[in-house]
């Protein structure tokens, strides 16, 4: 198999998409010029077919992502960049209060299938305005389906159903994981939004992850090897729907559940995970559901400030060992 | 526009010269010591644009305020910041404006009225709106300046800026860097006016376009529309047009424009034009503006000594500052 990155999986899976049907347009800022600042566009410049597709726009985040939905109503598939994570915050209200309810409101009358994707996450003293992870909040709203990938592999496959997907999908691609480099076939395939992957498995307790804490979890489980603790980790990959199958089984299996997740702490979506397991597997359990989470602030600039706020292998490390 | 220089005092003339020279000293030496990785996160130039944060707060006082953007080291500079505490938040530093969780994009020095840089494109504008409602409010003859570029006029926050500032009539005096490019986005393929001075016409209030790379200019005009708003006359627009003569941030690839036309800029550069002005009119000699070079340079240097011999803050500070009683509230 190929080794490829993650940015150029997720460009992959869009080029394919665009070249199977012509409804796809996919724009947003900084990506026709240069392939996206983070080079998520870069393959699909080469191609000449589609170039009228693919385009700029002006810096007007409630238009670019309003306007998503006035295309899908009218017949397009449009795949909205939204640049920064945090800039879906300056265009919320096209998302929360157009996007996520036009569907239900009409009572069935339209399907959307909008994806709006881009990267978000912690990464090198971006500071409290270019750093945030925020995809608990889309979870918390009903109305578009999340998706939080951890691999190339999966990348690719999920941005794939993504765009197939017949509603609103909101995708988001950790800044820090653009560069990581990860097998991906050349055959076609296509990961079902839902589906949960075990990532590595265990006996003695289940890590719930996404994204780059896929990694961290997997880093610390590395470092833990001599400390006879059997760790499995699940990588749910979509955040709406999330696959409470795959979670409680593994959970049953371990009897116990550690989750952690970049995003605060504090009603962070591991609240909602945690809740669950407590509901659905109550007397079952050999520990407490445990959750690991950036702390309550925004994100700091400085380098041991941020280091300090977020999450990593250490900090999942030192959690596990206090479990057992 | 036509500039009457002479009305300007020489003490005046000389501190334009010195501010802009401070801005680009201080700029390449970021530039220098952020590519060598002394430096963490992004840093947006100001390179090229010197003239119109000097030009704009030449006019203005210690208690007006100015909202700030991405791209704020220069305006910050010219309303009097600490070059030492600037340089420090650059670096991560505890003795930074912001104890080192601001950095480069979120400098502020409420103390001078700097009321922050700003991550967001057009953050600022609305802050400034309020800072406006509360000089009328509180019935003084303040100010408030919002610098923002070019892409930021194409965001709601503007239009609504605008809007609101008109119709409750504030002391705000909106100021256009024109830089030509969003990012990578050339403003000609995402603006369809040739100049966006036209835009404050629709909310009733004066734009007008000028050479934002003629101090002098910049700072006549900003003098008219900020004045007129000190004395109750209500917002103003002022769109002045230059060239981002660096990439978007340090480390920029640049594949979205040709270096020729960067070369072909850079022979309209601010400091330059303003040097032979200085010289024709026997304002300044050559020796003189050496010598305030020498002197800025050594101010710099100093700053950068500071923030490499200060400490980082320790990583439990992180919990700090978030409310007023500081208590963390980490659960
Ligand atoms: C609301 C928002 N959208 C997008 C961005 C990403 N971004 C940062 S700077 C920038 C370009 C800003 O252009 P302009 O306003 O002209 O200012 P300049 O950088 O030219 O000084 C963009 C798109 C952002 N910071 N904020």
């Amino acid at each position: 198999m190929r080794i490829i990155t993650f940015a150029q999986a997720i460009c992959e899976g869009i080029l394919e998409e665009m070249l199977r049907d012509e409804r796809i347009i996919t724009y947003g800022e900084d990506i026709a010029k240069q392939g996206g600042i983070f080079g998520t566009y870069k393959c699909l410049l080469e191609h000449e077919e589609i170039r009228e597709r693919v385009f700029d726009t002006p810096i007007s985040e409630e238009v670019i992502y309003g306007s998503a939905l006035g295309a899908a109503i009218a017949g397009l598939v449009p795949i909205v960049e939204f640049h920064f994570a945090d800039f879906l915050f300056t265009g919320i209200t096209a998302i929360t209060n157009q996007i996520m309810k036009l569907r239900y409101m009409t009572g069935g009358q339209v399907s959307l299938p909008i994806v709006l994707r881009g990267p978000d996450g912690v990464a090198r003293s971006a500071a409290a305005q270019h750093s945030q992870s925020i995809e608990t909040i889309f979870m918390h709203v009903p109305g578009i389906k999340v998706v939080v990938p951890s691999t190339p592999y999966d990348a690719k496959g999920l941005i794939k159903a993504s765009i197939r997907d017949p509603d609103p999908v909101i995708f988001f691609e950790h800044k820090s994981l653009y560069k990581i480099k990860g097998p991906v076939p050349e055959e076609e395939y296509v990961i079902p939004l839902g589906k949960a992957d075990i990532k590595r498995e265990g006996e003695d307790i289940t890590i719930i992850a996404t994204a780059r804490m896929v990694h961290e979890a997997l880093k610390a489980v590395e470092i833990l090897k001599n400390d006879d603790i059997s760790v499995e980790v699940v990588d749910l990959r979509t955040l709406v729907p999330w696959d409470k199958e795959t979670v409680l089984k593994s959970v049953k299996k371990t009897g116990g559940a550690l989750i952690v997740h970049e995003t605060w702490k504090r009603a962070g979506w591991g609240a909602e995970i945690a809740a669950t397991i407590n509901e659905e597997l109550f007397g079952q359990l050999e520990i407490p559901v445990k959750r690991i989470g950036a702390r309550n602030v925004p994100h700091p600039f400085s380098p041991p400030l941020e280091r300090f706020v977020v999450p990593n292998a250490e900090d999942i490390v030192k959690e596990l060992k206090s479990l057992f | 526009m036509r500039i009457r220089w002479e009305e300007i005092s020489k003490e005046k003339l000389v501190w334009m010269y010195e501010t802009m020279v401070k801005i680009r000293e201080f700029e390449t030496v970021v530039e220098q010591n952020f590519l060598r990785a002394e430096i963490p996160g992004f840093v947006h130039s100001y390179v090229g644009e010197e003239a119109i944060a000097t030009g704009v707060v030449a006019n203005l006082r210690k208690d007006d305020y100015i909202t700030s953007t991405h791209r704020g080291h220069g305006h910050l500079i010219a309303k009097g910041a600490d070059l030492k505490k600037m340089m420090a938040e650059i670096y991560g530093k505890r003795t930074g404006y912001c104890k080192g969780k601001g950095g480069s994009m979120h400098i502020a020095d409420i103390s001078i009225g700097v009321l922050g840089a700003n991550g967001e494109v057009a953050g600022g504008i609305p802050i400034a709106v309020g800072a406006g409602l509360a000089i009328k409010f509180k019935g003084t003859d303040q100010v408030v300046v919002s610098f923002f570029g070019d892409g930021a006029t194409n965001r709601g926050a503007f239009h609504e800026g605008l809007n609101f500032a008109a119709v409750y009539n504030l002391p705000v005096v909106f100021v256009v860097e024109f830089n030509e490019y969003a990012s990578t986005a050339p403003a000609r393929e995402m603006i369809p006016v040739k100049n966006v001075a036209v835009r404050a016409a629709s909310y009733g209030f004066p734009g007008v376009t000028i050479d934002g790379n003629n101090v002098l200019e910049v700072y006549e005009a900003a003098k008219i529309a900020i004045e007129r708003a000190r004395h109750g006359g209500g917002p103003f627009l002022i769109e002045a047009k230059t060239y981002r003569l660096k990439g978007h941030f340090i480390g920029d690839p640049e594949l979205y424009r040709d270096r020729e036309e960067v070369q072909r800029f850079w022979k309209k550069e601010p400091i330059g034009r303003y040097e032979k002005f200085l010289l024709k009119n026997e304002i300044l000699t050559s020796e003189e503006m050496e010598e305030i070079k020498r002197k800025v340079r050594e101010m710099v240097m100093g700053a950068v000594e500071f923030a490499r011999n200060s400490e980082f803050p320790k990583p439990e500070e992180a919990l700090e500052d978030l409310f007023v009683d500081d208590r963390g509230y980490d659960y």
